[in-house]
């Protein structure tokens, strides 16, 4: 099932880019500590601004850290940050849609009114506000990431939830006297599993570049865990004697944003088309 | 002289499921001034004529034989786009179905208008002028003022009397009249087809005019070909085919038709079974798995039976007249 | 239609009115004492009185959230503290920057991502097509942080076509369009892709038309069928979707005036930020979100007035 898959996926030459992408940055952010002998903070401040070499493949940092082996960590950070923080906001949206699809009317429409100003803020805005009140740290990143997130998941889900909820074998499970809980869990959640992972997997760029970006600025991760965007930062103050630290922040957010992406536009033209219209 | 000549024309359509013929071995003509309806169910392939004859056939579909001789000296089939486009809205016109659809919405009337005038050299004054002119002629009230109007700004029967207005304003050859008035009422129908005998008696034109209602057909038109699935299965004069239909599908779509009825029905009268799939048609007479005439010998290629006239009937057993087939 | 903007209208007062609790709630609930970090640790006592009092601290909570949105509603928010102007005049100073910066985005991506989408859907399913499909997704994909930078190492720093700092000399205009390429690029990129996937989209479904048909048979040239008669209807869904993307510019805003250091409203916040300058924040972000708003608004106008069959039922 999952090698069908994966050969369908590598049949469009989109598919075949995003899932190797995927998969490389994946494997070396899985096998970061075998691919480098260097330490990811380590500083020495003999190697300050070494160019590209043999010996740093992507060059060195201000205080002389391997920006490569920075790199490699950097990719652990940001995808445990994408796969945690979708899905801590996977799981409160897949409350709050089947609360607003199954609950009272009322609940519903507080809620929609809700997703929709949410939705409606500016995330850069909403990130420096949540920044200001709670100081930079990693659960702001994922804060605003799920401020992001969630309004879109339990939207899909309040739907998918209400046309269920008049499908037969669900009304035929209610007349039997079926409990909510039961009916959400064996009804209706199996049903809504497809659509959601394809979100997921088109939504992790997204979440890579919140955290990025919010390091970028200084917001996010806190120095000196290896963040990418931490990395850019770095880099962008030194952005004229030394090209190599920019590049080496930025390839692998564009990388991985890339990958994500055409991996979940194939997944979703592969396996549900009608999702087309989102975005 | 012959407007329009169709000699033999076959359009395929290539599908995922291997090519289906929309179209088989259609002739037929259309002399000067005159009015040929062409009548069938919805899927006969009255469409695919349209736009093989418009040369505006979908990407998946083809000519694959025959000719289309427009005006004696051009074949439509093997023309090239541009020339094609050419005589498009110029010397061949055409009417659509749809009055709600067939203006663009955002653009107003007269803008419309003047953009179809876009080959003369005329002002943009003078261009409006005409526009004015024709809008008159179709009986639209204070037509200087409705030319800044958006399409939904009018009514349904007023819109299609704009389409015709349009069409005509050239001055075609030949009109192709799509089913015009299936969208309107009874009142509007019989107005609009009164509106487009005049003006074509006024402009000197020969009209082919697409209809699944036979009243209609019978009020508007000299001659008539009847197509089934993609074959004209007989062709005459209107008078010839309401009087002496042969081909047993004609016979049929007549007894159906619920103006001819004699008597007060419960139920409206149909034909048994449904449309060949075109991909793999019958052997023999397309008709023959719905005719209950059919016997052994419909199973090869029917003879095109000539009746006299110009009247025809592809059918072995075109002998039987309407009469005898109730009895 | 009129019932529809007022729709629109009332959730726009309701994300403004969260906004404004937001305001209230990070200006209330910050650790420390508004009035000793904006007075710094030399402060006296009764100088920290005096300003409390100034900025209503010593009333009750809810006195406060009362007064908050009061003088809000008059376009009060408050005064900067540090050189004790109102927070409003030093917001608007900065708003032109940003929102010149906003139109220069919305220009790229219209004039790149219209003709882009027609070209893919003119030339549905070919060569041409899944190029410009893929490019768009890639510009979708990409942050714009990062298009920031890389534009900036490579057009200022390294070829030294553009300039890379600031906003341009006042009164200069070539100078001041030339500050903008890059930056509004930066934030306008990703919103090329949006556009000409939209575009591409509904200018398919606008050529399937009967009208379009019609057009056809009427002879009009293709390209005129397209470029004016199908156009006109599949531009329109683009005005919403902008709608939607100013407040996505609107963010990116902040990385393109940092990293090309010009001055504007995403740099007014991110520098109070670090000097915890808080009046400054929430005013800049309601400031922020009630343009956004507004903007939203209008667009949804805006398509009511370009389409005459929604137009004419205003009357």
């Amino acid at each position: 099932m999952i090698w069908r898959t994966v050969r369908r996926i590598m049949r469009e030459p989109l598919g075949a880019i995003g899932l190797t992408l995927v998969t490389v940055v994946e494997l070396s952010a899985v096998f970061a500590s075998g691919l480098t002998s260097y330490a990811p903070s380590k500083i020495s401040p003999a190697e300050r601004f070494a160019s590209p070499s043999l010996l740093h493949l992507l060059g060195t940092d201000h205080l002389g850290r391997d920006l490569l082996t920075r790199v490699l960590y950097g990719g652990r950070v940001a995808l445990l940050i994408a796969l945690g923080a979708t899905a801590v906001s996977l799981v409160v949206g897949v409350v709050l849609g089947l609360i607003a699809g199954y609950g009272p009317r009322w609940l519903d429409n507080v809620l929609l009114l809700i997703f929709d100003a949410v939705k409606s803020f500016p995330t850069v805005m909403l990130a420096l506000t949540l920044v200001t009140l709670f100081g930079p740290s990693l659960y702001a990143v994922v804060l605003v990431v799920m401020l992001v997130n969630v309004p879109g998941y339990a939207r899909i889900i309040r739907t998918q939830t209400l046309v269920l909820k008049s499908a037969e074998h669900v009304m035929a499970a209610r007349s039997m006297g079926a409990s909510a809980g039961r009916i959400l869990r064996v009804h209706i959640l199996p049903n809504i599993i497809g659509p959601i992972l394809i979100l997921i997997s088109m939504d992790i760029p997204v979440v890579v570049a919140i955290e990025a970006g919010m390091s970028f600025l200084g917001l996010g991760v806190r120095p000196p865990t290896p963040s990418w965007g931490a990395i850019l930062n770095d880099g962008f103050a030194n952005i004229r004697d030394s090209y190599w630290i920019v590049i080496a922040g930025g390839l692998p957010i564009v990388l991985t944003t890339l990958g994500f992406t055409f991996f979940g536009e194939t997944l979703r033209d592969l396996f549900d088309p009608r999702l087309k219209g989102r975005s | 002289m012959t407007v329009l000549e169709v000699k033999n024309l076959s359009v395929a359509f290539h599908t995922e499921s291997g090519p289906l013929e929309a179209l088989k071995q259609v002739s037929f003509s259309v002399p000067a001034n005159r009015s040929v309806g062409v009548v069938g169910e919805s899927g006969c392939g009255k469409s695919t004529l349209i736009n093989a004859i418009l040369g505006l056939l979908a990407d998946n579909g083809e000519i694959t034989s025959g000719e289309i001789i427009f005006e004696g000296d051009k074949d439509l089939a093997r023309l090239d786009p541009t020339a094609m486009r050419g005589l498009r809205g110029l010397r061949i016109a055409t009417v659509f179905q749809d009055p709600m659809g067939a203006l663009n919405p955002v653009l107003s009337v007269g803008r419309q208008m003047r953009d179809i005038q876009y080959r003369s050299n005329l002002s943009k004054r003078d261009k409006d002028a005409r526009s004015v002119a024709m809008l008159r002629k179709v009986r639209i009230p204070d037509p200087e003022s409705r030319l800044t109007q958006f399409p939904h700004e009018f009514s349904g029967g007023m819109k299609q009397r704009i389409a015709i207005a349009m069409a005509l304003m050239m001055e075609p050859a030949l009109l192709i009249a799509d089913e015009p008035t299936t969208a309107l009422d009874a009142t509007l129908e019989v107005a609009t087809i009164e509106l487009l005998k005049d003006l074509q008696r006024d402009i000197g034109c020969s009209v082919l005019f697409i209809s699944h209602h036979l009243g209609v057909i019978a009020e508007l038109c000299d001659e008539m070909i009847v197509m089934y699935a993609g074959e004209v299965v007989e062709s005459g004069t209107t008078r010839e085919i309401f009087h002496d239909a042969r081909h047993p599908y004609t016979q049929k779509l007549l007894a159906c038709d619920p103006a001819r009825l004699s008597q007060r029905v419960a139920r409206l009268p149909t034909i048994a079974g449904t449309l060949p799939d075109l991909r793999r048609r019958p052997s023999g007479c397309v008709f023959q798995p719905r005719c209950d005439r059919a016997d052994a010998q419909c199973l090869t290629p029917p003879p095109s039976a000539v009746l006299g006239g110009s009247h025809i009937a592809h059918c072995w057993h075109a002998d039987i007249p309407l009469g005898a087939m109730n009895a | 239609m009129i019932r529809y903007a007022l729709k629109r209208l009332w959730l726009g007062a309701i994300i403004i009115s969260v906004a404004m609790m937001m305001m209230f709630a990070m200006v209330y609930l910050i650790p420390g004492d508004p009035a000793s970090v904006a007075l710094g640790p030399r402060a006296t006592l009764e100088m920290k009185e005096a300003l409390r009092e100034r900025m209503g601290l010593d009333q009750p909570v809810w006195r406060q959230f009362v007064n908050f949105y009061g003088s809000a509603l008059h376009g009060d928010l408050g005064t900067e503290v540090l050189s004790n102007r109102p927070v409003l005049d030093v917001v608007m100073e900065q708003l032109p920057f940003t929102l010149a910066l906003v139109v220069g985005g919305i220009t790229w991506s219209v004039a790149l991502g219209i003709p882009l989408g027609c070209i893919a859907a003119v030339r549905r399913g070919g060569f041409v097509d899944q190029v410009i499909g893929v490019l768009s997704v890639a510009m979708i994909a990409v942050p714009s942080f990062v298009v920031a930078i890389y534009s900036l190492l490579v057009f200022a720093v390294a070829l030294q076509w553009l300039p890379a700092i600031g906003a341009g000399e006042p009164g200069d205009l070539a100078s001041r369009l030339q500050h903008l390429i890059l930056p509004s690029l930066a934030v306008g990129l990703g919103w090329i892709g949006y556009i000409s996937r939209m575009v591409r989209a509904s200018m398919l479904e606008t050529l399937e038309a009967s009208h379009i048909r019609t057009a056809r048979a009427f002879g009009l040239t293709e390209h005129r069928i397209v470029y004016t008669y199908a156009l006109r209807i599949a531009v329109l869904p683009t005005i919403t979707l902008l709608g939607v993307g100013i407040g996505h510019m609107l963010s990116s805003s902040v990385f393109a005036e940092i990293v090309f250091a010009r001055p504007g409203i995403g740099k007014l916040v991110y520098e109070a930020i670090s000097v915890r300058n808080y009046p400054i924040v929430s005013g800049a972000v309601l400031v922020t979100t009630v343009f956004f708003v507004l903007v939203n608004v209008a667009a949804d106008i805006l398509v009511g007035l370009l389409d005459p069959r929604v137009r004419s039922s205003f009357n």
